[in-house]
């Protein structure tokens, strides 16, 4: 099967393998108990309890009560539902949302879209040169027409993570609804929403080991929205469709299995990741460690080669069966470097020369140790051919 | 998303280097938004005798630059001056097609070192030929 050609998994950050404890418990619910959890009869009944236990469990781990749990079909929908749905319920009270210069394209282009398309008034704060947004910023961006904060948990492409709560104390001074997307602080950064002092928290199953079509996003109680998909009225009428009743049980275990092993897997990642930056650091000259060096996802190193492109280096990496992410754009059919990295001030030559590695649950020392064995000699050979290497 | 032979020149490249003693140097491209190549030729009996390149860029880049140091080596001067982009990628089997405006210039490059020997021949370069872009 698959396991003759093993491919050396680094981009975590990307997707994850499902768990196969997570494959287990949703089995059955593709199986015998298929039935529509709005059906009345047993069949119906059995996934409505499903559904209901997914949604209590979610609840237990972000500390909040099951009803303030609404299922999605992914993080994109969750960001989506959290700033379409509070923009245009509070449009009578303003139209001016605060978000950073770094979030994932889920919440920007969506911004950007309700800028351009419907008016609304976006302040884009800057952040510092780990890719951090300073709270006092947000202070100060704050008008009386500010009707929602959007600022995410952790950074995607450099694992920066942002001072949350103290936003959320500022948020709710103001009693303004604050929203996170904690896609990637799942199973690395704790959830406890009141802990974070947030109003709407987007998750994505298939980033902590649930399969790729479910999605949470976390909305307080007394927090409205305007659906934006409306239908059957599922979700307590905030997100209507016929619950993906399998993947939701699939999330929710998920969700249990990486919030059991928090601790002490941050804490695993964190060491292999910290073997990993300072393996590079020191065997490849002309490199530097993009983000945080200490606010960052334990599992997140994100390295910028000067003089080289990072797609060079991806295909140089996956020719030796490693898969790995970068931030330069020409990779994803644009020739500007990474949005994130030039918020920070990257220089754009540097920006195009980066690759992310995002550690998971089946890494170890060994594969560490196989990544620092072959890279540098892959951007050796690059830079051998580069016109901006002098030597 | 590459094809078998992109790969192949990317994982191999043909001709990767610089010529000291050059008889002319082509250098297209922007390191701050796109890719740079760097081409440097040998000239004799008004042939292309040997050819080097240096290219900073994703993997399409250097494979162009490659398979395109290939296909005017040993070619005469007025032959490989009409090198296009476009038989470039064509003779890679095709590029995928967000690649073919930015990482694509092996052409440009080939052009720009025949015509800087020209100049340093004091010969009036012919008319440019007809570039894809």
């Amino acid at each position: 099967m698959m396991e003759e050609r093993r491919v050396l998994y680094l981009d975590h950050a990307a997707t994850t393998s499902v768990h196969p404890q997570v494959v287990e418990a949703m089995l059955p619910y593709f199986g015998e108990r298929y039935g529509n959890a709005s059906s009345l009869h047993s069949l119906g009944r059995e996934a409505r309890e499903a559904v209901e236990q997914a949604r209590a469990d979610v609840g237990g781990i972000l500390c909040c009560s099951p009803q303030e749990i609404v299922f999605t079909s992914c993080g994109t929908e969750s960001d989506n539902l959290a700033l379409r749905g509070v923009a245009w319920q509070n449009r009578r009270r303003g139209d001016h949302i605060i978000t950073s210069s770094i979030e994932h394209h889920a919440v920007s282009h969506t911004l950007e879209q309700m800028e351009r398309q419907f008016g609304f008034e976006v302040t884009y704060l800057p952040v510092d040169e780990y890719g951090q947004v300073d709270p006092a910023d947000v202070e100060r961006a704050i008008t009386n027409t500010t009707i929602l904060i959007s600022i995410m948990y952790a950074n995607n492409e450099v694992g920066t993570v942002e001072p949350i709560s103290e936003i959320g104390r500022i948020a709710h001074s103001h009693g303004i609804p604050f929203h996170t997307d904690a896609v990637q602080g799942a199973g690395s950064l704790s959830l406890d929403v009141d802990e974070l002092d947030v109003d709407l928290l987007s998750l994505s199953g298939h980033k902590f080991y649930a399969p790729k079509g479910v999605g949470v996003l976390y909305v307080r109680e007394g927090v409205d929205l305007l659906p934006c998909q409306t239908g059957g009225g599922h979700e307590n009428n905030r997100r209507s469709g016929t619950e993906n009743v399998a993947e939701i049980v699939g999330l929710a275990t998920a969700l249990k299995l990486v919030e059991g092993w928090r601790d002490e897997e941050s804490r695993r990642l964190a060491g292999l990741r910290d073997r990993l930056i300072e393996g590079v650091l020191s065997e490849v000259d002309h490199c530097a460690l993009m983000g945080h060096p200490e606010n960052r996802l334990p599992n997140n190193a994100n390295i910028a080669f000067e003089y080289v492109e990072g797609e060079g280096i991806l295909l140089g990496l996956d020719m030796e069966g490693i898969a790995a992410s970068s931030g330069s754009a020409c990779s994803t059919g644009s020739s500007d470097p990474s949005h994130v990295l030039l918020a920070m001030g990257v220089e754009p030559g540097m920006a195009r020369g980066t690759v992310r590695l995002t550690l998971g649950h089946e890494n170890t020392e060994e594969d560490v140790d196989r990544v620092l064995r072959v890279l540098p000699g892959i951007v050796e050979r690059l830079r051998a051919m580069s016109p901006l290497y002098e030597g | 998303m590459y094809s078998e032979l992109v790969m192949q020149h990317f994982s191999n490249p043909h001709n990767v280097g610089v010529i000291e003693d050059a008889d002319g140097v082509g250098k297209v491209g922007n390191p701050m938004c796109g890719d740079v190549m760097e081409m440097f030729i040998k000239v004799k009996d008004d042939r292309i005798d040997d050819v080097k390149f240096r290219t900073f860029g994703c993997g399409a880049a250097i494979a162009t630059s490659s398979i395109a140091t290939e296909m005017i080596k040993g070619q005469p001067l007025d032959e490989a001056v009409k090198l296009s982009n476009k038989a470039v990628a064509e003779a890679l089997g095709g590029l995928p097609a967000q690649k073919m405006h930015c990482s694509n210039l092996a052409a440009d490059a080939v052009r720009a070192a025949i015509e800087d020997y020209w100049g340093r021949q004091g010969k009036p370069a012919p008319e440019a030929s007809e570039d894809d872009e």
